[in-house]
C-alpha cells in the first residue's frame, strides 16, 4: 500500500526554548544576542569547559579503563559523592545509609525516573504541585509518567519577586499526601528563591499538610557560588524530618551538559526500605536505557573525589556564579544610565542563570524584532548570554521598549 | 509511617545476579558464560584499538566542548548510523525518507520506538495493539513494550527445542494468525538468546506474510558485524525488507560491535513512506525524547561518528569487528569438535550453525544448576552461553563440564 502508517501523525509543536535559538541563528544582525537557552557562556559569549573537567579527563584517559556496562543504578563512586554533595558529608541520612541514590540521565532523566516511581508506587493522590511558573519541561515529564499537574502560587508579577503569602495560602489547601515540587535554589524560570525564614515556614506547613516533597536541584553552586549555601533548603527539610525525593543535575555546575550527568535520590526511613526502593528503581530504569552512560559520571566523580580538582571546581563554580552576579549589577547600572525610571532591583535580587525581567510579550517581541535580542515570550532572559561587551546594548534595548 | 512502606522488594535482574554470584565464587576454575559482552582470549574486556585512537583524538581536540546535543542527537552520527544499517547505496536514504533518533543504547532506541508506536501507530491509542516477541527473546523486550504502555504482548513461535533450530512452521503460522497491524519484534541477526537466524529464503517467506497482512516490522539490530564478521551480510534481512517497501523501525546498538557498552550508543532508524511522513514522525519522537532524557549523551556518539565518517578509521573498525567475530567462530568450531571427541551424547551441530555471541546449548535447568553448583561454570537457566566467555585456556574444562552435565544429570 502506498499510504503511510504515519499519515495520522500530527506535526509536533516546535520547542519554545529551542525555537528561540533557531530564530537567533537565522538572524544576520551582528549585534544579535541569544538570551534563550540556559547554558553558561563566558565573558566572550563562548561555551566554557571547566579546567577541572579537562584535568579530570586527562586523569581518566591515562587510566585506560574498559567500557563494560555500568550497573543499572550507575557508577557507585558517582552516586556516593553525588549524594554527599547535596546532603553534606556529615549528613545523618548518609551515615545511616537510609538514602538510595542512582545515577541518571542528567536532571531530566532524574525527574522522569522519580515521576515513574511515583506513578507506580505512590499511594497518595496523582497530583504533583508545581510552582507557578516552573520549568516548562516539568509538566510533560510528569504527565507522560502518568501523574497529573496542579500549581501553587509562586511568582508575583507585581513585585517580580516571591508571592510568599500566595504560596502559603495555596499550599495550605493541598490535599494530604500530594506531591509538591520545590526548586532547591535558582528557581527556573524566575530566579526568585524564598529566603531562609520563608523556607522554614514552608517546611512547617508542608509537614502539617503531610505532603511528599520532591526537590529539583539543577543549580547547586551555580546560584550563590557556594555549594553548601545553595543546598541549604534541601538539608533543612531533611533535618526537619521530610523524607524527600531529590533530582540533581551536573549540566550547569560542571558544564557537563551533553554528557548527561545527574542523580536521583529517595530519602527513606531506613536501609531496608532504601533497598526495596532501589530494587524498584532498577526495574523502572532497565526498560528505558538499561544502564547509564559512563563518561560524564566518571568525570564528575573524579572531580569530587580528587581534593585538588574539587577545590579547583569550587573556585570555577564560584567564578561562573560571580560573573552572572556582575552582569546583573551591570545591567541595572546600564538601565539607570539609559535613564530608565523603572525599579530594576529584581534583576539583582533574583539568582542563578535566569532573570524574569517583567517584560510583557509585546515588549519582548519588539526587543527581538528591533534589537535582535532573543528571549522567551515570558520575559525570561538567560544572564549567561550577557557579557561586558553587550550588556550596554541590552540595557539600551530594554530601556527602549519599556520607557 | 512511610509513603514507601508498601514498596515490595523486586527480584534482581537474572543476568546481573548471575554475574554477581560469579564474582563471589572463589573457585579457581570458575567461568562466566552469562552476560553478553565480548572477551579476548585472555578473558579480558577489549577496548577496540580504533576506539582508543578516536578517544585520544577527541580528548586532544581543544575545539570540542560538552554542550548539549540536539534532541534527536549528533547529526553526523545520525546519518552515519542509517547508512551502516541500510548500506551506502540505499535508495531509501537517497529518497530522503530515512531518519532517526540517537538513543541510549539499543534499549533506548527500542523504548523511543515503542513509546511512539503506542501513541501514533494505528490510531492514537495503541495500548491494545498486540506486540509479538519471539519465544524466547531478550527478556527486556517484554518490559520495554509493557512500560511503554502496551497491554497485549504475545510470543511468536521461534525456537524448536526438539530439533534445536528455528520453528519456521510455527513462526509463519503465528504471522498468518496475528491480528492485522500487530507489531512484530524481529532480530536482524544473531538472535538473542538462541543464536538461530532465519535463512534468506525463510526471511522472504516472513516478509511476504507480513506485507500481505499489514504487520509492523520492528527490527532489533544489536550485533551488526558481530555475527558473521561482515556488516553487509548481517544487514541482509533489514535491507531486504526495506527494498520490499516496508515502513519500519530498526533499533541499532553500537554496544557490542564498537565495544562501547557503557557509553550507551544506539540509534532508532526510521524508514517512512516519504520525507513528509518522516518529518512529522520525528517531530513526535522529539517530544518523547524531551520528557525521557532531553537530549542524548555525546561521548559515544562522537566516537562512532568519527569512526564511521572517516574511511581509514572505518576500515580499521571493520577489521576490529572481524577480529571479534572470528574469535567467536573459532570457539564455536572448537567447542563442537571437543564435544564430539568426548562422545558427548546428542548432536552438537547447532553450536556451529548458530551465530553471534550466544548459543542455546540445549542444557536443561537441572543441568544448568549442575554446571553452576558443581563446575562453577555460570550460564543462564535457559541454557544460553556467551561464546565470548570461552578461551583456549578454559575450553577443555567447559567441554568436559558440559559432557558431565549431560551424562550425569537428566
Amino acid at each position: 500500500p502506498l499510504i503511510s502508517w504515519w499519515g495520522g501523525v500530527q506535526m509536533g509543536p516546535p520547542d519554545p526554548i529551542l525555537g528561540v535559538t533557531e530564530a537567533f541563528k537565522r538572524d544576520t544582525n551582528p549585534k544579535k544576542m541569544n538570551l534563550g537557552v540556559g547554558a553558561y557562556r563566558d565573558d566572550h559569549g563562548k561555551p566554557f569547559v571547566l579546567s577541572c573537567v579537562r584535568k579530570a579527563e586527562e586523569l581518566i584517559t591515562a587510566k585506560h579503563m574498559d567500557k563494560e556496562y555500568l550497573p543499572i543504578g550507575g557508577l557507585g563512586d558517582f552516586s556516593k559523592c553525588c549524594a554527599q554533595l547535596a546532603l553534606g558529608a556529615d549528613s545523618e541520612v548518609l551515615k545511616s545509609s537510609r538514602n538510595i541514590t542512582v545515577q541518571t540521565i542528567s536532571g531530566t532523566g532524574s525527574l522522569r525516573i522519580g515521576a515513574n516511581f511515583l506513578a507506580r508506587f505512590h499511594g497518595g493522590p496523582r497530583d504533583v504541585y508545581l510552582p507557578k511558573p516552573s520549568w516548562g519541561n516539568h509538566t510533560p515529564i510528569f504527565r507522560d509518567a502518568g501523574m497529573q499537574l496542579k500549581a501553587y502560587r509562586y511568582y508575583d508579577p507585581s513585585t517580580c519577586g516571591f508571592d510568599f503569602k500566595g504560596a502559603l495560602d495555596d499550599i495550605s489547601k493541598i490535599p494530604e499526601q500530594s506531591v509538591i515540587m520545590l526548586h532547591a535554589c535558582a528557581h527556573n524560570p524566575t530566579g526568585v528563591d524564598p529566603k531562609p525564614e520563608q523556607w522554614k515556614e514552608i517546611s512547617d506547613l508542608v509537614k502539617k499538610r503531610n505532603l511528599l516533597v520532591f526537590f529539583d536541584m539543577a543549580y547547586q553552586g551555580f546560584a550563590s557560588g557556594d555549594i553548601d549555601r545553595d543546598a541549604w533548603a534541601v538539608r533543612y527539610f531533611i533535618e526537619q524530618g521530610h523524607n524527600i525525593l531529590l533530582s540533581q543535575s551536573f549540566a550547569k555546575n560542571m558544564g557537563l551538559y551533553g554528557e548527561r550527568v545527574g542523580g536521583f535520590t529517595v530519602v527513606c526511613n531506613d536501609t531496608e526500605e532504601a533497598k526495596r526502593v532501589e530494587s524498584q528503581l532498577k526495574i523502572l530504569i532497565r526498560p528505558i536505557y538499561s544502564n547509564p552512560p559512563m563518561n560524564g559520571a566518571r568525570i564528575a566523580a573524579t572531580i569530587l573525589n580528587t581534593p585538588d580538582l574539587r577545590s579547583l571546581w569550587l573556585e570555577e563554580v564560584h567564578f561562573m556564579a560571580n560573573r552572572i552576579i556582575k552582569m546583573r549589577e551591570q545591567l541595572v547600572a546600564g538601565l539607570k544610565k539609559e535613564g530608565s525610571s523603572h525599579n530594576w532591583q529584581h534583576v539583582i535580587d533574583q539568582i542563578g542563570m535566569f532573570c524574569f525581567t517583567g517584560l510583557k510579550p509585546e515588549q519582548v517581541e519588539r526587543l527581538t524584532k528591533e534589537f535582535s535580542v532573543y528571549m522567551t515570550k515570558d520575559g525570561r532572559i538567560s544572564m549567561a548570554g550577557v557579557t561586558s561587551a553587550n550588556v550596554g546594548y541590552l540595557a539600551h534595548g530594554i530601556h527602549a521598549v519599556t520607557k | 509511617m512511610s509513603v514507601f512502606g508498601d514498596v515490595p522488594l523486586a527480584p534482581p535482574v537474572a543476568v546481573f545476579k548471575l554475574s554477581a554470584d560469579f564474582r563471589e565464587d572463589g573457585h579457581p576454575q570458575k567461568v562466566n558464560l552469562g552476560v553478553g559482552a565480548y572477551r579476548t582470549d585472555d578473558c579480558q574486556p577489549w577496548v577496540l584499538p580504533v576506539v582508543k585512537k578516536v578517544e585520544r583524538l577527541i580528548v586532544e581536540d581543544a575545539g570540542l566542548n560538552h554542550e548539549y546535543l540536539p534532541i534527536l542527537g549528533l547529526p553526523e552520527f545520525r546519518s552515519a548510523s542509517s547508512k551502516v544499517a541500510l548500506g551506502d547505496g540505499s535508495a531509501a536514504i537517497k529518497d530522503g525518507r530515512v531518519g532517526g533518533v540517537q538513543a541510549l543504547g539499543g534499549t533506548g532506541a527500542l523504548r523511543i520506538g515503542a513509546e511512539f508506536l503506542r501513541r501514533w501507530y494505528n490510531g492514537v491509542n495503541n495500548t491494545a495493539t498486540p506486540v509479538y516477541v519471539s519465544a524466547p527473546t531478550w527478556e527486556n523486550h517484554n518490559s520495554v513494550f509493557a512500560d511503554a504502555g502496551f497491554k497485549d504482548i504475545r510470543p511468536y513461535h521461534y525456537w524448536d527445542a526438539a530439533k534445536r533450530g528455528l520453528d519456521l512452521a510455527g513462526l509463519l503460522d503465528d504471522l498468518e494468525k496475528a491480528p492485522e497491524h500487530s507489531v512484530f519484534v524481529l532480530h536482524a541477526c544473531a538472535h538473542n538468546p538462541t543464536g538461530t537466524d532465519p535463512t534468506r529464503e525463510e526471511w522472504k517467506q516472513i516478509s511476504e506474510i507480513m506485507k500481505r497482512r499489514s504487520l509492523f516490522v520492528f527490527f532489533d539490530s544489536a550485533y551488526q558485524g558481530f555475527a558473521s564478521g561482515d556488516l553487509d551480510k548481517d544487514a541482509w534481512a533489514i535491507r531486504y525488507f526495506v527494498s520490499e517497501g516496508f515502513e519500519l523501525f530498526i533499533a541499532q546498538s553500537f554496544s557490542k560491535n564498537f565495544g562501547l557498552y557503557n557509553e550507551r550508543v544506539g540509534y532508532l532508524t526510521v524508514v517512512a513512506r516519504d520525507s513528509e511522513n518522516l518529518s512529522r514522525t520525528l517531530s513526535q519522537m522529539e517530544k518523547i525524547v524531551r520528557t525521557t532524557w532531553s537530549n542524548p549523551p555525546s561521548q559515544g556518539a562522537r566516537i562512532v561518528s568519527k569512526t564511521l565518517n572517516c574511511p581509514e578509521l572505518f576500515a580499521e573498525w571493520k577489521s576490529n569487528v572481524k577480529t571479534m567475530a572470528d574469535r567467536v567462530l573459532l570457539m564455536r568450531d572448537q567447542l563442537k569438535a571437543k564435544l564430539q571427541a568426548l562422545g558427548t551424547p546428542g548432536t552438537w551441530d547447532h553450536i556451529t550453525q548458530q551465530i553471534g555471541m550466544f548459543s542455546f546449548t540445549g542444557l536443561n535447568p537441572k543441568q544448568v544448576e549442575y554446571m553452576i553448583a558443581e563446575k562453577h561454570v555460570y550460564l543462564m537457566a535457559s541454557g544460553r552461553i556467551n561464546m565470548c566467555g570461552l578461551t583456549t585456556s578454559n575450553i577443555d574444562y567447559i567441554a568436559q563440564s558440559i559432557h558431565d552435565a549431560v551424562t550425569k544429570v537428566q
